[in-house]
């Protein structure tokens, strides 16, 4: 395994981890339309439970993800929760909020106020939570405004990273692409989230079918108009490309386009992601009785993202791209973790598929039946 | 001298401040999520063994108290991890290769495991088999416990610094022993020492909120059968944590002597040194530890420090004067006066930057070679090329002082407590028992200042002071965030104890 290896496996780690992440924001999506789908306080009760059992999941997922970031790549690490300090913390408050909303809103009273603001705060992450982090993952694509000198720590200017502006990481949202991906990603949390509601929720609980049907059409909509449109930016616009033999960084015209080209078997995965995306979406809406466009669609959503990530950093492209100074632009090469380091985590990384495997055992036997309001008046509910 | 109630909170300290308060925050969860593992994990092997209807009920019963603890421990835990990135930029990159391996070791092993079988703990009572179900209570405390594992061996890379090595190419450190790292015996004092403590917490817990009940007549069966197994595991818990600090308070003695010193106001050291019990120290001020020999009042046990230190009643014991004008080690190794660590600290800057302007101006093999070997020569002392002057290295006494002598206290005001509930439970042992509840959190918190407080001003010892470490923010951008944060947490935390209560005067459903 040579040092270039590791760091294009670990970008596949960190990459696979960011699309899973954006899979597991259907916990999101489905509480960002507690309000839509659940009529009645039961009918809420159905969302907030179906999703309750699985939230944590995103969370350690969100924390794993930063972790295996941390230690694959510290100075992304250092140079976006530094720099970017607001945006991650308007994150970050968001998920505290929801964290705890589940277990203080099964202490509630029925119908009470309490229970309606806890239902409030997980609509609120349900909102913010995709929201900023599709903006920021927008920002691999867009760049960021920050400015790197290793040789700092060594001389009066002591700081690394810095952000070029005062706004730390709040202009992330003045750029209209960034606002373009996170929507898209915001609406994709919905959809997954309909198709999660559909898949574990008896049907017979919800007073009409539609409560579920509606939302997923508008969702699919938006969502298909605004990923194309993100695509079509991305496919057509400059990029940041490396070159190894240097390591200058340049602008290169279509560079994602390109990458795609170059790195086909990328492509041809993509092509069948989308695919089973629509055919997920498309095949739950026109067939009422089939429950398992939620597996379909997330599993297309997972190869989606992961391409797409994987196109900001391979083929010699710098995956956090600073638009205060081009050479301060990062890269698989000049941010990544000693080779000693990817090659130890490499060893600790074998232990995904067994952790894996267990997730799915353990998911599957607590999801054997729907959840019905019967089982949640009895059985430990949220 | 410092004034605790003078100082500028400047960028730095709210930075500080800011870290403080989330983890003391995090730490007033995660202690009992450890220690209600353990117990749960005993009551429901109970059911599992006898099929008894009660020990189910009791189960669950410490289990819903469990879930409405772990929620807050998982949201303010989110907070520390990326508070690292946020606040701590130059820290994340000049340690990221070594300290950041340990974050994702937890994520991936520990973190899924706790999230994946608590879901099941929870929600699979009846959709599992009570084999499956008593192995994801068990699997949920151990994925816990791995986590504590790891972060505390993050904790403890950054109180002793071991298997890595600078590189001037990169500008940073990296990791050159994965074992080392992970299997420091600072790392393992340290797991040993707070799991053991989150246990103690948790019987606390156990034996006051049983006691209650028995105060009040309800639940007795319930309350008398918990109270006895929370006391039991109180009691082995405390005894092996006696044996624990011991090698603690020696492990820190061998690595970090400043912590030590100023644990015990010991400012001026030798052989035969008495271990203070208490003193007439002020808690808001820095003592004067250059002029005077020895706090006032000072009540102490004779040979007791040199013994906890060396293991030797008449043991070598540097007080903090000691350490800053150097002294001569057990061994017979120098530890160099102050002034000369700063001396060759700079000189490790100097070289470095000499080492990267050569680089740029393509200078020959012979010359970087020179330049490398002169870096790494003074590296162990970088950290002490940013320090200015004597009392920057110094620890604020008052703090590490009281709070050492507030986390021993304590320690054995609970093993009387168990004594006293196996022994002769009476109505005053369980008012005492309930009144004990608050002051384990008090103890355990106390802990962690003398940890933390004790390592300043380093972020990593000896290595990167704290001023070097931040990120470049504004002090009122985090000030604000400071206070957003504690907004939040208070307000979660009063939400938390409310619900707690409500649980607890409800009752288990027996």
């Amino acid at each position: 395994m040579t040092y270039l290896f590791l760091q294009h496996y670990w970008c596949f780690i960190v990459a696979l981890l960011g699309a899973l992440l954006v899979f597991l924001m259907f916990v999101q999506g489905a509480n960002s339309l507690i309000f839509t789908i659940g009529k009645t306080d039961d009918e809420r009760r159905l969302v907030v439970n179906a999703t309750g059992r699985k939230w944590e999941f995103t969370f350690t997922t969100l924390v794993t993800f930063g972790g295996a970031f941390f230690a694959s790549y510290p100075l992304f690490y250092s140079t976006s929760f530094g720099g970017a300090y607001w945006l991650w913390m308007i994150i970050l408050f968001s998920f505290v909020l929801q964290a705890v909303s589940y277990e203080f809103h099964s202490h509630s009273p029925k119908g009470g106020t309490r229970r309606m603001l806890f239902q409030r705060l997980l609509v609120l992450n349900g909102i913010l939570g995709p929201l900023l982090l599709g903006g920021a993952v927008a920002t691999f694509f867009t760049g960021s405004n920050f400015i790197v000198e290793k040789g700092n720590i060594i001389d009066s200017q002591l700081i690394i990273s810095r952000w070029a502006n005062a706004s730390h990481g709040l202009d992330a949202l003045l750029n209209p692409w960034n606002l373009v991906l996170g929507l898209a990603v915001f609406f994709l949390a919905r959809v997954l989230g309909c198709l999660y509601i559909h898949n574990r929720v008896d049907d017979k609980q919800l007073n009409n079918h539609n409560q579920i049907i509606q939302p997923l059409w508008r969702s699919t909509i938006l969502f298909l108009g605004l990923f194309l449109a993100f695509l079509a930016h991305i496919l057509t616009c400059e990029g940041y490309a490396y070159d190894p033999s240097t390591g200058i960084i340049f602008m290169e015209p279509y560079k994602y386009l390109h990458n795609l080209l170059q790195m086909w078997p990328l492509l041809v995965v993509m092509i069948i992601g989308v695919v089973f995306v629509l055919f997920g979406i498309l095949w739950s809406l026109t067939h009422k009785a089939w429950k398992r466009g939620f597996w379909v669609t997330g599993f297309g959503t997972v190869v989606t993202v992961l391409v797409l990530l994987l196109l900001t950093a391979w083929n010699n492209t710098a995956y956090y791209p600073s638009t205060a100074d081009l050479q301060s632009s990062l890269t698989m090469q000049n941010s990544s973790s000693s080779e000693f380091t990817l090659r130890t985590m490499f060893y600790v990384s074998l232990l995904v598929p067994f952790v894996l495997a267990y997730i799915v055992y353990a998911w599957r036997s607590i999801d054997k039946k729907e959840i019905t309001l019967e089982e949640i008046n009895t059985d430990h509910a949220y | 001298m410092i004034n605790l109630l003078n100082t500028d909170l400047a960028m730095v300290d709210w930075a500080r401040a800011q870290f403080a308060l989330t983890a003391i925050y995090h730490w007033l969860f995660v202690p009992l999520t450890l220690g209600l593992a353990v117990v749960m994990g005993i009551m429901e092997t109970l059911y599992y063994r006898t099929g008894s209807e009660f020990w189910k009920q009791t189960a669950k019963f410490w289990q819903r108290l469990f879930g409405i603890n772990f929620a807050m421990g998982v949201a303010t835990g989110i907070i520390l991890e990326f508070e690292f990135g946020t606040n701590w930029s130059n820290y994340s990159y000049l340690v990221g290769d070594i300290f950041g391996a340990p974050l994702a070791i937890e994520g991936i092993v520990a973190f899924f495991m706790e999230s994946t079988f608590v879901a099941v703990m929870f929600f699979g009572w009846n959709k599992v088999s009570k084999g499956f179900h008593l192995a994801s209570t068990w699997l949920t405390g151990l994925g816990a416990t791995l986590s504590a594992w790891w972060i505390l061996v993050a904790n403890s890379w950054m109180q002793h610094p071991v298997g890595q090595a600078f590189n001037p190419e990169t500008v940073r450190n990296e990791m050159t022993s994965f074992a080392e790292v992970a299997l420091s015996p600072v790392a393992v004092d340290k797991f040993i020492h707070t799991v053991l403590s989150a246990w103690v917490l948790g019987a606390v817990f156990v034996v006051g909120v049983s006691s209650w009940y028995l105060l009040k007549r309800r639940h007795t069966e319930f309350a008398t059968k918990s109270l006895r197994v929370g006391a039991i595991f109180g009691l082995v818990s405390s005894a092996l944590i006696m044996l624990s600090g011991h090698h603690s308070a020696y492990t820190v003695a061998q690595t970090q002597p400043m912590k030590l010193a100023a644990m015990e106001a010991l400012y001026k050291g030798g052989n035969d040194q008495p271990l203070t019990i208490i003193a007439g120290i002020n808690p808001f001020e820095q003592p004067d530890y250059e002029a005077t020999d020895e706090p006032p009042l000072k009540l102490a046990v004779p040979y007791a420090l040199s013994f906890l230190a060396t293991n030797d009643m008449n043991g070598y014991v540097p007080g903090i004067r000691d350490i800053l004008d150097g002294y001569t080690k057990a061994d017979g190794t120098i530890e160099l006066p102050l002034s000369e660590k700063i001396e060759r600290g700079r000189c490790a800057i100097n070289a470095l930057q000499e080492y990267r302007k050569a680089k740029a101006e393509g200078a020959g093999e012979e010359t970087l070679n020179e330049l490398k070997e002169k870096v790494q020569e003074n590296m162990p002392f970088f950290g002490y090329g940013y320090v200015k002057d004597r009392a920057q290295v110094v620890p604020y006494i008052p703090v590490c002082f009281y709070a050492f002598r507030v986390m021993v206290g304590g320690g054995c005001l609970f093993i009387l407590l168990f004594l006293l509930s196996l022994w002769k439970p009476k109505p005053w042992t369980y008012w005492f028992a309930v009144l004990c509840i608050p002051v384990s959190y008090i103890v355990s918190e106390a802990g962690w200042l003398v940890a933390e407080f004790g390592r300043q001003p380093w972020t990593i010892q000896d290595m990167l002071p704290t001023w070097v470490g931040v990120s470049e923010l504004g002090s009122s951008a985090v000030m604000l965030t400071f206070f957003l944060f504690l907004i939040l947490f208070t307000t979660l935390l009063t939400v938390e104890i409310n619900i707690m209560c409500k649980t607890i005067k409800k009752g288990p459903k027996l």
